[in-house]
């Protein structure tokens, strides 16, 4: 079985692939000079016959943003068209960045969502080749008044619930979580419970600098969260939120990511807050929780514990979808580690990338 | 230009967008097909319609030109000059240059 790990850097997408998660070739860039924020490996239309289908936000500083597509594990890729992803000319508003693609479920097999900067969301219906608009969000009596964070106004983590496909939740940094119940066409904020950082209201009804959030598929409603500054998790599909980052030597950070088959299992990358921004006691340590945050654990063995002054990006950790699951991250240094065992050891599978933007794995059917 | 020839603008790109004028160095644009007043905004409209993946490139989808785009007639950028309403006249070269920016 070979396992494929995209890996998108400031200036372009590498693909790293093994057959034992222990040797990895690695090629690339693809999209050299282009920022690659969103990737996904869509494995739906393989179910049904199709190929499993590779996508990629790429953004040049130069000549704007476009999405890709590879129907062939990333030997050919081909542009959408148009870049998939434009505004509406009534809303005055042109894409700067596509932060986030997801497939939604197996039950809504072409459709695919967008998180882009300037904040908003966008659906597609064909596998990701044209996106529209999502309006309700779009017009939302807040986003006027949502802050960017230090990345932009980005959305940045779109979460479809697991078994209903007219519920889901987005992150906006830094506006927070919001949440629709009817497929997107209404929206509210989500936020009860979360800290505000640097704000007067420290539990304003939004402008939380929430930085990602994951759940589990069984265990629809409860969700994981890395705040700017908390862990936190909801058991009511983000209704309300409960710290959980009081046995983590740092709650800040930005990257969270979920354990592909038991629930209840998530892993941070902990960053000694707020002026800082690096692990603490310079080690490069990612932490485990298998108690829905009840507890957390080191994970260290073969990750540099000295003079480690490297930070993951928010979309830099990943977990593949094998089993025993493989974890992966990536730095902002270029180098990307990868555990087989699920964090128990872990390797360095390639370095002297440019800065890791985003992580995303799985096994190959 | 040549007597009796039609009348021309030239869009002259660099190599990295070469991949959208069918690797070509440029691209001519009848003067003619820009209307009564004929303006790089006229053009990039022009070009929207023949060179789409080229002038998505150039402008974003609310017509503005690109934050690190420039555009030269000559020595001029055409934001000194009157951007999308600055005029073309015939024999016109219209340079694309990337702005020197990024890491």
């Amino acid at each position: 079985m070979t396992t494929l790990l995209m890996i998108g850097t400031r200036k372009g997408l590498f693909l790293a692939r093994s057959d034992d998660r222990a040797t990895w070739s690695v090629d690339g860039p693809h999209f050299a000079m282009n920022a690659v924020y969103a990737a996904t490996i869509d494995a739906r239309p393989a179910a049904s016959g199709g190929s499993v289908r590779l996508l990629a936000g790429a953004d040049s500083e130069h000549w704007g943003p476009s999405v890709f597509r590879s129907d062939d594990l990333g030997a050919s890729w081909q542009e959408t068209e148009g870049g998939a992803i434009r505004f509406p000319a009534e809303t005055g508003a042109a894409l700067v960045r596509t932060w986030q693609l997801v497939p939604a479920g197996a039950d809504q097999p072409g459709v695919v969502w967008a998180g882009v900067e300037p904040g908003a969301l966008f659906r597609s219906d064909d596998g990701g080749e044209s996106f529209s608009l999502v309006e309700g969000l779009w017009e939302h009596p807040h986003r006027e008044r949502w802050m960017p964070g230090g990345g932009g106004l980005c959305l940045h983590t779109v979460v479809p619930h697991a078994t209903d496909p007219d519920r889901m939740l987005v992150g906006v940094s830094a506006a927070g979580v919001y949440r629709s119940d009817d497929g997107g066409k209404s929206w509210e904020a989500s936020n009860t419970g979360i800290d505000a950082w640097r704000m007067p209201d420290q539990r304003p009804e939004f402008g939380q600098c929430v930085h990602k959030f994951a759940g589990h598929p069984d265990r629809a409603d409860q969700l994981f969260l890395q705040n700017h500054g908390g862990v936190y998790r909801s058991d009511d599909f983000g209704a309300t939120w409960s710290a959980i980052g009081g046995g983590l030597p740092a709650d800040f950070g930005f990257p969270l990511a979920v354990h592909p088959h038991r629930a209840g299992t998530a892993y941070v990358y902990p960053l000694v807050k707020d002026e800082h921004r690096m692990p603490p006691d310079d080690r490069c340590r990612i932490y485990c929780t298998t108690d829905a945050g009840e507890s957390w654990e080191p994970l260290a063995d073969g990750l540099p514990q000295e003079h480690a002054y490297v930070s993951v990006l928010r979309d830099a950790l990943c977990t593949d979808d094998a089993d025993p699951a493989g974890v992966y991250f990536g730095t902002r240094s270029g180098e990307v580690f990868a555990s087989a065992n699920e964090g128990a050891s872990w390797t360095s599978i390639v370095r002297h990338l440019p800065d890791v933007l985003v992580v995303r794995a799985a096994e190959l059917p | 230009m040549t007597a009796g020839a039609p009348a021309a603008v030239r869009v002259r790109v660099p190599a990295s967008l070469r991949a959208y004028t069918g690797g070509e160095p440029g691209v001519e644009v009848d003067l003619g097909s820009l209307g009564e007043k004929p303006t790089i905004g006229a053009l990039l409209d022009h070009l929207a319609t023949t060179h789409p993946d080229l002038e998505r490139r150039l402008r974003d989808e609310q017509r503005q030109l690109r934050r690190h785009v420039n555009l030269f007639l000559g020595s001029d950028n055409v934001r000194d000059l009157a951007d999308q309403e600055t005029p073309l006249s015939a024999g016109t070269e219209v340079a694309v240059m990337p702005a020197v920016s990024g890491g």
